[in-house]
């Protein structure tokens, strides 16, 4: 009998020979992907994945998983065999993406002209008062 | 308000939240499968929680201080049910108790929320939402299990049967049912099971299993005046280990 630290272990008078039996194809749940909101409006972020039997348990334990610590407000699953995804492979129809800055708002350098504006005409863009 | 009855409601809600909280934290790293392990683990930690809540509010009432309450008593002195105390068997029978004791337990709560004894009634809302996530976790194990397959089935049918005695028990009378309702403190045992069976009845029958014949209910009665089984006393020794050795060990 395995003599354990853990007094819970030595109970169960597990044998010395004990083996492990091989997995089977009931023995793991199918997985679903698990999204965490923090409040209310705010997107939903995916956390992480859960196995579960049905949508119903995913909650369940999507719940504890993700949401035990810290703010929840919402816990959206899905089946991980319901999302659909790019593939790897055509990871190259991104690459050039980075290169692109005109497609980001830092990309227009647009201070100047405003600066210029101002000065020439002695006008002030309006700003809104701090509350 | 009279202390004495209000002492004694809140020493067996309290005993019952640990020693179920204690027990239901033996599965923590052996639970059936990882994510189950971690749900149940985070339970039985909200219910050593709650009970720590209860064994604060004696202490306003003039008991000793919670850890030395929660650790220095021996089996005699506890009044949780001794449904709470038996060794935690296969997970069938630990998930059928958890959704006999957890029904209970939310319907008390809830029950006192509107006590007049108003600190328990404020510490009554604060778990109602824990409450409810121990509820449905509860419920769906119960209903999916008592219809997946024979298997599952026989196992919660038997589980079932194996509890309802001791289940039973949960609901023995105090000393002092009378002033706590007349004082509108809580309602009562005898009010509290009615509406228990109300609730799991209609659980047991979505889930296709079995409440005993009527016939068959003997309550096991005893623990809320201090009598156990042979189960608590060994619980107790190994819960109160570390503080045996040093009271002033932090965690």
């Amino acid at each position: 009998m395995i003599k354990s630290l853990d007094p819970r272990i030595t109970r169960e008078q597990i044998s010395e020979n004990n083996t492990i039996d091989p997995l089977t194809p009931m023995d793991n749940w199918e997985t679903y992907e698990v999204f965490h909101q923090k409040k209310r409006g705010d997107q939903h972020m995916h956390v992480g994945i859960v196995h579960a039997p049905n949508p119903e348990m995913a909650l369940i334990f999507g719940k504890d998983q993700y949401g035990r610590r810290g703010i929840t407000a919402n816990i959206w699953v899905v089946k991980t065999s319901n999302v659909f995804c790019t593939e790897y492979e055509d990871q190259d129809m991104f690459e050039t993406t980075p290169e692109k800055i005109y497609k980001e708002a830092s990309g227009y350098k647009v201070m100047d002209k405003i600066n210029k504006y101002k000065k020439e005409t002695g006008t002030m863009i309006p700003r809104k008062e701090k509350a | 308000m009279n202390t004495e009855a209000i002492k004694e409601l809140l020493y067996k809600m309290a005993d019952d939240l640990l020693i179920i909280g204690h027990r239901n934290s033996e599965w923590t790293g052996l639970g059936p499968i990882l994510e189950e392990d971690i749900a149940f683990s985070s339970m039985a930690q909200d219910k050593i929680g709650q009970s720590q809540a209860l064994f604060q509010l004696l202490h306003e009432l003039g008991e000793q201080a919670p850890d030395t309450v929660a650790f220095t008593r021996n089996a005699n002195q506890f009044h949780n049910a001794q449904f709470l105390e038996l060794p935690n068997g296969d997970y069938d029978f630990s998930l059928m108790r958890h959704f006999l004791y957890d029904i209970a337990d939310q319907l008390r709560f809830e029950m006192l929320a509107t006590s007049s004894y108003e600190p328990l009634a404020k510490v009554a809302r604060k778990v109602k939402g824990e409450l409810k996530y121990h509820v449905f976790h509860a419920n769906t194990w119960i209903t999916k299990l008592g219809t997946a397959t024979d298997e599952s089935h026989a196992r919660m049918q038997a589980a079932l049967s194996a509890s309802w005695n001791y289940a039973l028990g949960m609901f023995e009378e105090g000393s002092f049912e009378v002033q706590l309702k007349t004082e509108n403190i809580f309602e009562g045992e005898s009010a509290l099971k009615n509406r228990w069976l109300e609730t799991i009845t209609p659980i047991f029958a979505k889930a296709t299993l079995t409440i005993p014949d009527v016939k068959t209910w003997e309550p096991k009665l005893g623990g809320r005046k201090g009598y156990h089984t042979e189960h608590l006393q060994p619980l107790l020794d190994e819960m109160s280990e570390v503080f045996t050795i040093d009271p002033s060990a932090e965690w």
